[in-house]
């Protein structure tokens, strides 16, 4: 299905407002998935970019790679750096000090910089209803120092900070739902995506670009480094997250949830972790009781998309 | 361009340390991180795209004949483009001299 | 000439906020600043003032939209506290270190714990490292003045540095006073436009925020030093152009009755006022008592502090904060800053007014007379506390 519309590739903006050179791992899914969504920005945008391996990779003085105007300040504030940005535009268009035309803000930040230390910030800014998109490139633990345990960890991970060991089989707490979290601010548009969708993705980001008020997409960003996976298969698994239903891809617009994608049947979830080290301690029965939770979940989105 | 980060001067530090040339990230090699490299059998492409679509690293580009390749300057050798290819065009190989 | 009215400072100060027509305002509630920014907001729902007020919900994320504000190339203000100031503490860095020349009014207020709403200089003497202008104000005037000044200072193209206008909180924030607020068209033609060379906008992508490696960290902030160095030229400047359209002359350090003294009171901020009277009571007495107030504390004034100490032979400091395990902080800089010269003073640290505690007349009475008397011990501490129960 994703192969049909796989051959439109050609119809994808050739801009690489993301520009090569940049110093990510090899494979890398998350400079992958910035540079789609970059793609959709379009060349009125701002990016404001919280502390992380996106920020790292791309901005050692004396260069950058984003050809937008783009800034950095701190790890745990890009959602108030972008509510400055908005506002101080917003009022400089307002009084004639600067030409009136729509200037997308986009604040990226990681797992860590979202779910964790940036939350304050963000719910902040998505409750003040600041017009921007906060995009969060979800890779799942803090790569950027050394794959230490987020609260976007799935269970049984094995991290730096949540290693498997004789007493403790990983990630003991399981993955915080961020999405849901950023649907209680009644913002109009929130949404999952994935980089091995990349149409899904890119539609996904110009719809949250167009809405009026916040929106925040939140973006499966495969890490073969922090994963302990081969280079080569970061858009695979990310296509076996959403088939196993690890993680979904669903939009959330004005509170109405539509699914994405439903697969037939999911696979099962050993096809996934099978293929990364960090969940290579796992015996079959904690897979299982992992796999029984997930699933549970799953279908409870499922059921939420249909009824409302 | 900007001067390199060992020429630089104090004086050559701008207001704040802002970056005025978009994009000149673009004269940092990242070819040589690669280990394997893609071979390219186009007698199989089918000029999908895929391969451009899924590279981190923005450096696959359609050649003259429409062939889709990467800019070795850049690729890494992930290899994603290899799995990726529906008809298999790509094979990865052990980089040799650079 | 306009007319001295009575209005409580922080009024007055939100007032020349709105003479400065600021874009952005983004600010968090915290005693005792609640009345600048209650005010302004206030201002902007009655239409008096056309700016974005955003009620962010902590001071980090207020001076983090600060720093996007200003980013943007909007003329940006904010007000805190004590605590407030701290939760800010790392964003503060960054503001200077990008150069945006965001104007902050610091209430100054003590650190807890034990909590104290009251003041003293703890916030201050805790930020001095951050990189920004720090003027301290005596008065409600001065409050008003500098808050407009601080516009200029900032935005000028030879600093694009952040301005810290600090009030001593309660005992200047929260009284009445007489004063006069200058011509709005004056005002307007004194400050110009803003016009940050690099902003963010499509027109002209940049990008602010680049980590430094280790080869190029030090030249960056090198950089950014050799800035701060040239600050205090056009400080004067402003200050000057302030006296010529306004009528009153600020300085680096103002010196009251201390011409030929040998021995001199150094105070900064609002507890000069009550100095002064203790020193014309002792000078009346016979004493040879002068007093210094510095007001620019950041960049440290260096030379005028020099100059008008030449021929003092004791200095006595009082500092409304102390550093633990060492001494009062205003008086390390002022050792510091003496010792290069031939004919050193003594320095005597005292430290007192902490969290709100008053020191009237009288108390500085005692600690002059303390002060210019032979005593000299330290008993193993370096500075003498003002008015603890023992």
């Amino acid at each position: 299905m994703q192969n049909l519309s796989i051959y439109a590739s050609r119809l994808v903006d050739k801009a690489e407002p993301f520009a090569p050179g940049h110093r990510a791992c090899i494979g890398c899914g998350e400079a992958l998935a910035v540079r789609l969504a970059a793609k959709a920005f379009g060349p009125n945008t701002i990016v404001v970019n919280a502390t992380g391996c996106m920020e790292i990779v791309a901005s050692q003085l004396p260069y950058t790679s984003w050809e937008l105007p783009w800034i950095h300040t701190l790890f745990e504030n890009a959602a108030a750096v972008a509510s400055g940005v908005e506002v101080g535009l917003k009022a400089q268009m307002r009084k004639g000090k600067i030409p009136q035309e729509d200037i997308n803000v986009v604040a990226i930040a990681g797992d860590g910089g979202t779910f964790d230390i940036g939350l304050q910030a963000l719910s902040g800014a998505l409750e003040r209803g600041h017009n921007f998109l906060y995009i969060c490139f979800d890779n799942e633990a803090y790569m950027n120092t050394g794959k230490q345990r987020s609260s976007a960890t799935p269970f049984g991970a094995s991290t730096t900070t949540s290693p498997a060991g004789k007493a403790q089989s990983g990630q003991t707490s399981w993955k915080k739902n961020m999405p849901e979290i950023a649907v209680a601010h009644n913002i109009p548009y929130v949404a999952t995506a994935s980089h091995s969708y990349p149409f899904d993705l890119i539609e996904k980001v110009k719809k949250g670009l167009s809405v009026k008020g916040p929106a925040y997409i939140q973006v499966y960003s495969a890490c073969p480094t922090g994963w302990r996976c081969d280079t080569d298969i970061s858009v695979k698994l990310g296509r076996l997250a959403v088939e196993t239903g690890a993680y979904p891809l669903y939009e959330v617009e004005n509170g109405k949830y539509k699914m994405s994608l439903v697969p037939e049947k999911l696979k099962p979830l050993s096809e996934y972790t099978s293929l990364q080290r960090r969940f290579r301690h796992l015996k079959p029965d904690e897979i299982t009781g992992i796999e029984a939770r997930l699933v549970e979940e799953f279908n409870r989105l499922v059921e939420k998309a249909k009824c409302l | 361009m900007a001067k390199a980060e060992h020429e630089l001067t104090w004086k050559d530090i701008e207001i704040g340390a802002v970056v005025t040339e978009p994009g000149n990230a673009a004269i940092y090699k990242t070819g040589d991180w690669r280990s394997q490299k893609p071979d390219y059998d186009f007698k199989r492409c089918i000029k999908c795209g895929v391969c451009y679509i899924f590279c981190p690293e923005a450096c696959i580009h359609q050649n003259k004949a429409g062939f889709f390749e990467a800019d070795f300057y850049y690729c890494k050798g992930c290899g994603i483009c290899a799995y990726e290819c529906p008809t298999r065009v790509i094979t990865m190989r052990e980089e040799t001299e650079k | 000439m306009s007319k001295r009215v009575g209005v409580e400072v922080s009024i007055a100060l939100g007032d020349a906020v709105k003479m400065v027509n600021p874009d952005v305002i983004a600010a968090y509630p915290i005693t005792p600043q609640t009345h600048i920014v209650e005010h302004l907001a206030e201002l902007v729902a009655q239409g008096e003032l056309d700016a974005e007020y955003v009620p962010v919900e902590s001071e980090h994320s207020a001076m983090s939209a600060c720093l996007g504000s200003a980013a943007a190339g909007a003329r940006t203000f904010t007000a805190t506290a004590g605590q407030g100031l701290e939760l800010m503490h790392e964003v503060l860095y960054v503001a200077s270190g990008m150069r945006l020349p965001i104007v902050m009014a610091v209430v100054n207020r003590a650190l807890s714990a034990p909590l104290s709403v009251w003041g003293d200089h703890s916030d201050a003497m805790a930020v001095r490292d951050t990189g920004w202008i720090q003027i301290f104000t005596e008065n409600g005037q001065e409050v008003v003045d500098q808050t407009i000044c601080a516009f200029k200072i900032a935005e000028h193209h030879d600093v694009l540095f952040p301005v810290m206008v600090h009030l001593d909180g309660f005992h200047l924030s929260h009284v009445i006073e007489p004063i006069e607020m200058p011509d709005e068209k004056k005002v307007c033609e004194y400050l110009p436009a803003n016009t940050n060379p690099f902003t963010l906008h499509p027109s002209k992508p940049i990008a602010m925020g680049d980590f430094a490696p280790p080869v190029v960290f030090t030249e960056a902030k090198w950089a950014q030093e050799k800035a701060m160095l040239g600050v205090k030229k056009v400080i004067n400047e402003i200050w000057d152009e302030f006296a010529v359209k306004f009528g009153r002359t600020y300085k680096p350090v103002e010196c009251y009755k201390c011409e030929g003294v040998k021995n001199v009171l150094v105070t900064m901020g609002s507890y000069s006022e009550t100095a002064m009277t203790a020193v014309d009571n002792l000078r009346e007495k016979g004493e040879d008592i002068g007093l210094i107030r510095i007001r620019l504390w950041r960049p440290f004034p260096f030379e005028e502090l020099r100059a008008v100490l030449k021929g003092v032979e004791n200095v006595i400091v009082l500092d409304r904060s102390i550093s633990p395990g060492a001494s009062g902080t205003v008086a390390s800089e002022i050792k510091s800053a003496m010792y290069t010269e031939k004919e050193k003073p003594t320095v005597k640290s005292y430290i007192g007014g902490l969290g709100g505690r008053d020191i009237t007349v009288e108390g500085f009475e005692d600690l002059i007379k303390d002060g210019i008397s032979d005593r000299n011990e330290y008993n193993g501490i370096e500075f003498q506390m003002v008015g603890v129960r023992e």
